[in-house]
């Protein structure tokens, strides 16, 4: 049996929000208040109507994935690049030019070259 | 004109038999007469199609033109074109014009090729039937009850129906492939790495690759050539010189060894489908090619890998849409929050946010071991598989999909099953490898897909094959008949 550890994770995300996925049992099933959650987290409102078919939907393609734990996968490399390139390197030199109006310019709303959102002090 | 070849067409140019504004309008006509009933187009570009023919007629006269110039292709909605719309068939990026061009869009235009418009697909690639675009389903030019596959459906039936002999394609799972053979014709995967990302809308960045589609692999090769190419843009691209795929097309594959795996055979592939990649591999052999039994005993693993690597990526890429910089904005938002979760949850459809949620659960925090690094772990072991087999063999040949194109509707409540329809697609973009769907025959009326994969930078080779399949057959020139007029 193997547990998920919290190695790796990033370190802004010291809260778990879901229960601990147990590998005895292979039906995964999330309920309407995990969904509430993954979707507060992903920032995607989703109607509450829908929680019971993403809760069915979800738990589905995740029972589905638990396979995966049954492969024996000690020592094996996370495979990160198909033929193992490395991230290439190239000088710290300005190489694009400023385009700020013209990708503003695509922008819901903003004023004098700033996003404009809600505000978020009062 | 539309059951010509790229080669013929280009001769055609030369020749001054017709203009490249000629060709454009030929299959511009054809667009409009025949896509009311696919709906494979989202976006015609008419006018800029004519000006690019006009110049590329100037380029012909001049003698400095390529061969791809005044050819006419259509484009995989996902691939950024400046002042053009590039949806990705969603209501997110319904009015989103990219501010450049993707580096894809840049190498044709360069080569002098007309764009004709801009295919329909999945939405944000995401999807095996093009039932989740935002833009409404494809049809299947064989069968206007059934799906063309996905996620480029729009290229694939577009080209299956002649509407242009070229167009783009994407292939994270088999999105080029599946749609391939579900429609009957021939595309493309090349090696991960090969083809920029660059301006290629991100799904699922380590899977995602470009690639071509075409009636023929004659055909697809030219077009594959002008797309690769190392780019500083693309941080996982690779840095080696391409092939010129055409030049190979001819050479005989006498004593080519062909893998079958046996995994590939099993359960759940459709007996139809079944009789004639038999008759295929039949054909292979009378070519001089050897045929022997291979094992990929982990196959079973790619569609659950698939499913935690591909929505992870997925949920980390489309968190850029978020109703501030460009795309879909919410009516009056409450606050900054309300902006984001309400922009995306009616900017997204069902699939999209499914998938970002997977993907958002497997990165959560205590379980990104358990799923990312655990199935980046088996997508190892799939690449050791694919290893071992090409020490023995020079190309592995199964059934592109289990079942020819299944009915609209048909699985587009049940995700885990619409996965299914890529169970062995999905595998060779796990291992980053090329790979290939060319038409072998039908089943029930339908398109079947031959399914050819080979090892890293094969592509010169895959299509080599493919051609000589081709030159002994004449599936990949059947077109349906309500399109053949």
């Amino acid at each position: 049996m193997r547990h998920p550890h919290t190695h790796g994770s990033p370190k802004y995300a010291t809260f778990c929000v879901f229960p601990k996925p147990s590998h005895e049992i292979t039906r995964m099933s999330l309920d309407k208040e995990a969904v509430s959650r993954i979707a507060q987290l992903a920032r995607l409102r989703v109607d509450e109507s829908e929680y019971e078919l993403y809760a069915r939907n979800l738990s589905d393609i995740l029972s589905f994935v638990e396979q995966l734990n049954a492969v024996d996968t000690t020592g094996v490399e996370p495979m990160a690049h198909p033929v193992e390139a490395s991230q290439r390197l190239r000088p710290d030199e300005v190489s694009e030019t400023d385009q700020r109006a013209q990708f503003q310019g695509i922008a819901p709303r903003v004023e004098a070259g700033l996003y404009l959102v809600p505000k978020v002090i009062e | 004109m539309f059951q010509k070849t790229i080669s013929e067409l280009a001769k055609g140019l030369r020749a001054g038999e017709f203009s490249s504004v000629e060709l454009a309008q030929s299959f511009l006509a054809r667009i409009q007469a025949h896509d009311p009933q696919l709906n494979s187009v989202v976006t015609v570009t008419a006018e800029a199609a004519l000006a690019a023919a006009g110049a590329a007629d100037e380029r012909l006269s001049n003698g400095d033109a390529v061969l791809l110039t005044g050819i006419p292709y259509l484009h995989k909605d996902i691939f950024c074109t400046e002042g053009v719309r590039t949806a990705c068939g969603s209501r997110m990026l319904d009015s989103f014009e990219a501010p450049y061009d993707a580096t894809v869009t840049l190498k044709l235009k360069e080569a002098g090729a007309v764009m004709l418009g801009k295919t329909n697909m999945d939405e944000f690639a995401m999807g095996s039937s093009n039932e989740t675009s935002f833009y409404g389903p494809v049809k299947n030019p064989w069968d206007l009850e059934r799906v063309p596959g996905g996620s480029s459906g729009g290229s694939a039936a577009a080209v299956a129906a002649r509407l242009a002999p070229l167009a783009t394609g994407t292939d994270t799972g088999g999105s080029i492939r599946q749609p391939a053979a579900l429609c009957g014709i021939t595309g493309i995967k090349p090696t991960y790495g090969r083809v920029s990302r660059y301006g290629m809308i991100a799904f699922a960045s380590s899977l995602d690759q470009g690639g071509a589609f075409a009636a023929s692999a004659a055909d697809a090769a030219l077009l594959l050539e002008a797309m690769c190419g190392f780019d500083e843009r693309d941080s996982t691209s690779l840095d080696r010189p391409v092939e010129a795929y055409s030049e190979r097309l001819d050479d005989g594959i006498d004593g080519l060894r062909i893998g079958l795996p046996k995994e590939y055979f099993g359960e759940g592939l459709d007996p139809g489908v079944a009789a004639a990649i038999d008759t295929a591999v039949g054909e292979f052999e009378k070519l001089g090619a050897v045929v022997r039994d291979i094992s990929l005993p982990n196959s079973s693993l790619a569609v659950p890998a698939y499913y935690v690597v591909a929505p992870a990526e997925c949920s980390s890429n489309l968190s850029r849409m978020d109703g501030v910089r460009f795309g879909y904005r919410c009516e009056d938002p409450r606050d900054l929050e309300d902006l984001y979760m309400r922009s995306r949850g009616e900017g997204f459809g069902a699939e999209v946010k499914r998938r970002i949620m997977v993907g958002t659960y497997a990165l959560s925090a205590g379980y990104y071991d358990a799923y990312y690094l655990k199935a980046q772990q088996v997508r190892r072991l799939i690449r050791e598989d694919f290893a071992q087999a090409f020490a023995e063999v020079d190309i592995i040949l199964g059934p592109t999909t289990p079942t020819t194109a299944f009915k609209l509707g048909e699985k587009a409540d049940d995700p885990v099953t619409m996965y299914l329809s890529d169970i062995y697609t999905i595998a060779v973009n796990l291992a980053g490898l090329p790979g290939m769907s060319i038409p072998a025959g039908f089943a029930g009326g339908l398109p079947v897909g031959l399914h050819l994969v080979g090892d890293y930078f094969a592509e010169s080779r895959l299509l080599n094959v493919a051609h000589r399949y081709q030159q002994a057959t004449d599936w990949h020139t059947r077109v349906p008949a309500a399109f053949g007029a």
